[in-house]
């Protein structure tokens, strides 16, 4: 057998570095990363990269924040084990190594004039905080804008203040709640599809884009087709065992769909006969 | 007709000879109790001409069972891609296992290229092998339309009664003629000779199963809540054998290993199976296919419907394979012939 160095590989890694990190809860800690090419990532909203450590492996993570942002991108890593565990002890001046991105992110173009509302759970908000902040740095090419987040606890809430902000936007609206409340806490408390009945909207022309935990999205997509949101208006973002993020490795197949090529955003339309996407 | 050549019986030694003086060649060889290995050899003696499917496919050399796709040096902070090949010569390939390197090829070509199996596969040569009857009760190419070539060789043998006809594909495949020097010009008479066989062939292949080709995507669609799933629920030992021994079957995982060094490793890639629990688990703990009828019916789904989509064509050669090494006798056939039942 012979091996020979390879200039052009899907596995080529791009060197980066952790400019900011901090913990964000007990589980999840936040990183700002820069390409050491000086290039910008070039994302669309709900794409994800390969994180890559020589010895720890390789995952997929979602791009956490808008390509309005050029110069770096934000993650968020949950501790999950092997190669999540070593980022956790990862700092400003880390070096760490990026494939993609990957995937079929939000369809920008199509959501375009037209009225959006964002449904996040739990950790969902992370990939949606993607689309939510290109949607509110290009506010005046869009309708109204709903903005419903759920977590378990108020101390699981991602992105506090920035979520404060969306909260104080007079051209949002927003409106959250926690399963479980704490004394501090004076907002909603029960489940995110108890948000969603009260929401004023003109189906015809909303989209609803939902990103949460498997066992949401029935429930989730049930209020909002009782809403006469149509299927095809309906964005969903699925999550997928993944190991080479580039459509062979089988791992992230949903039924005739490889999620890391075709996915991981879908319509509610492309995926609701399939017997394995819900 | 010049694509065709003739090789006399008695100098197939040679040929093998010659062959293997230039190229590194490999053919099936018995390795006992009716089973047989595609392994190296450098004399026409050691490969069964015939035999029935190899234990692994040819496979094993376009996407080797385990594979270096980068080499990395932490302390160097150096992530060098690597390519692993060899140039080779596949003799003796059966139709069947040709359509499964052909599938291959369509997966790994399709964009994004995996230019590590691209690579690999332009360097090795394919000399096809015509079965003129059945391997074994097994197989069932005839449905699947991969008893008889549908090309992805260079050179195609077929036997005759005093010598083998020889398709001549590819240039590559000429190459072969010229560095032997063994081949003659096929007469009329070879060629007539050959349709016999080919005739022959037609009264020997029957469908296997009672469904015909184009029904079967129909029937695996309809079949999501089949009480054949719950059957194979109750059989299946989720060893992935089925998986691992099928021509078509390209899952892998892809791992991180480091030396005693603590600095240098290799990221590697290795055969996986979606018959595999953790197969499709999420970090969250969610297993998108956590009951084994689900992952049986996963990998039918991979072979008759979800390619034929994506690719239009379905994944399964018809070989045998999974059925003849499965433990808890799982058999292809009669799992497309229970489906069929409770369509009718
Ligand atoms: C499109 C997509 C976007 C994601 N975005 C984020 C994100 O923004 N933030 C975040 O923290 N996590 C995200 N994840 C989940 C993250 O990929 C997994 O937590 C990570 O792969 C676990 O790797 P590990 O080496 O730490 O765990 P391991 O030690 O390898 O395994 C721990 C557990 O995670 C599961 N797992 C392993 N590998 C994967 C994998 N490749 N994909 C999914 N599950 C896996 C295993 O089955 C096991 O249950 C995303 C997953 C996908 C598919
Ligand atoms: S070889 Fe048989 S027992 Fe093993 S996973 Fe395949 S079907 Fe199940
Ligand atoms: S599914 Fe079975 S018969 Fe079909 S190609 Fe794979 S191993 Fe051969
Ligand atoms: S992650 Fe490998 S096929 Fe999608």
């Amino acid at each position: 057998m012979k091996r020979v160095d390879l200039k052009e590989s899907e596995y080529i890694v791009k060197p980066a570095t952790i400019i900011k990190a901090k913990p964000m809860t007990a589980l999840e800690k936040f990183f700002e990363i820069e390409l050491d090419s000086g290039a910008s990532l070039d994302h669309e909203p709900g794409q994800f990269v390969m994180v890559s450590i020589p010895g720890a492996g390789d995952a997929p993570i979602s791009v956490s924040s808008s390509p309005t942002k050029r110069s770096s991108f934000d993650l968020v890593v949950r501790n999950a084990g092997k190669l999540t565990g070593v980022m956790h002890r990862l700092n400003a001046g880390d070096k760490i190594d990026i494939r993609g991105p990957f995937g079929r992110g939000f369809p920008i173009r199509i959501l375009e004039g037209n009225d959006l509302l964002f449904v996040a759970g739990g950790l969902g908000i992370v990939p949606l905080r993607s689309l939510i902040n290109f949607v509110i740095d290009n506010r005046r090419d869009f309708g109204r804008v709903n903005i419903l987040l759920g977590c378990k606890t108020p101390s699981d809430m991602l992105f506090g203040d920035e979520v404060e902000q969306w909260g104080q936007r007079l051209d949002v609206n927003f409106n959250c709640t926690v399963d479980k409340s704490d004394p501090d806490w004076k907002g909603n408390v029960g489940l995110i599809t108890s948000l969603i009945p009260g929401v004023n909207l003109d189906a015809e022309k909303t989209f609803g884009v939902v990103v949460g935990p498997p066992v949401m999205y029935k429930f989730v997509i049930k209020e909002l087709l009782n809403k006469d949101i149509p299927a095809r208006q309906i964005l969903v973002s699925l999550e997928r065992h993944m190991k080479c993020g580039v459509g062979k490795c089988g791992h992230c197949q949903i039924g005739n769909y490889y999620c890391c090529q075709d996915g991981p955003v879908f319509t509610y339309e492309e995926i609701k006969d399939n017997i394995e996407a819900l | 007709m010049k694509q065709f050549k003739i090789l006399e019986k008695k100098d197939f030694p040679q040929f093998i000879k010659r062959l293997s003086k230039k190229h590194k060649v490999v053919a099936p060889v018995s390795r006992g109790n009716k089973s047989y290995a595609f392994t190296q050899v450098d004399s026409s003696d050691q490969i069964a001409m015939k035999y029935i499917p190899t234990i692994l496919p040819p496979k094993k050399y376009f996407m080797p069972q385990r594979e270096t796709l980068a080499q990395y040096n932490k302390s160097k902070k150096t992530f060098q891609t690597v390519l692993e090949f060899e140039e080779l010569v596949i003799f003796g390939v059966h139709t069947c296992d040709l359509a499964g390197i052909q599938c291959l090829n369509i997966v790994f070509s399709d964009t994004p290229k995996d230019i590590n199996y691209i690579a690999r596969k332009n360097r090795i040569l394919i000399i096809g092998l015509e079965c003129n009857d059945y391997c074994d009760e097994y197989a069932s190419c005839k449905v699947m339309d991969s008893h008889h070539p549908n090309g992805g060789y260079d050179l195609f043998f077929t036997e005759l009664k005093e010598s083998f006809i020889v398709h001549v594909n590819t240039l590559e495949g000429e190459g072969i003629i010229e560095l032997t020097g063994l081949f003659k010009e096929a007469t009329s008479n070879h060629l007539k000779e050959r349709e016999g066989v080919i005739a022959a062939k037609k009264k020997i292949f029957k469908d296997e199963v009672d469904v015909h080709y184009k029904d079967l995507k129909p029937m695996f669609d309809k079949s999501a809540g089949s009480k054949v799933w719950e059957d194979l629920e109750k059989r299946c030992l989720s060893c992935g054998n089925c998986t691992n021994v099928c021509p078509t079957c390209y899952c892998f995982d892809i791992i991180d290993e480091i030396n005693l060094d603590l600095d240098t490793g290799y990221r590697i890639r290795q055969w996986d199976s979606c018959q595999n629990e953790d197969f499709a688990k999420v970090a969250g703990g969610e297993s998108f296919r956590e009951e084994r009828g689900q992952r049986q019916r996963h990998r039918y789904m991979r072979k008759f419907s979800y390619p034929v989509e994506r690719y239009a064509r379905h994944f399964c050669t018809g070989c045998g394979r999974c059925s003849r090494t499965c433990m808890a006798k799982i058999n292809l056939k009669e799992t497309i012939n229970a489906l069929a039942k409770e369509n009718r």
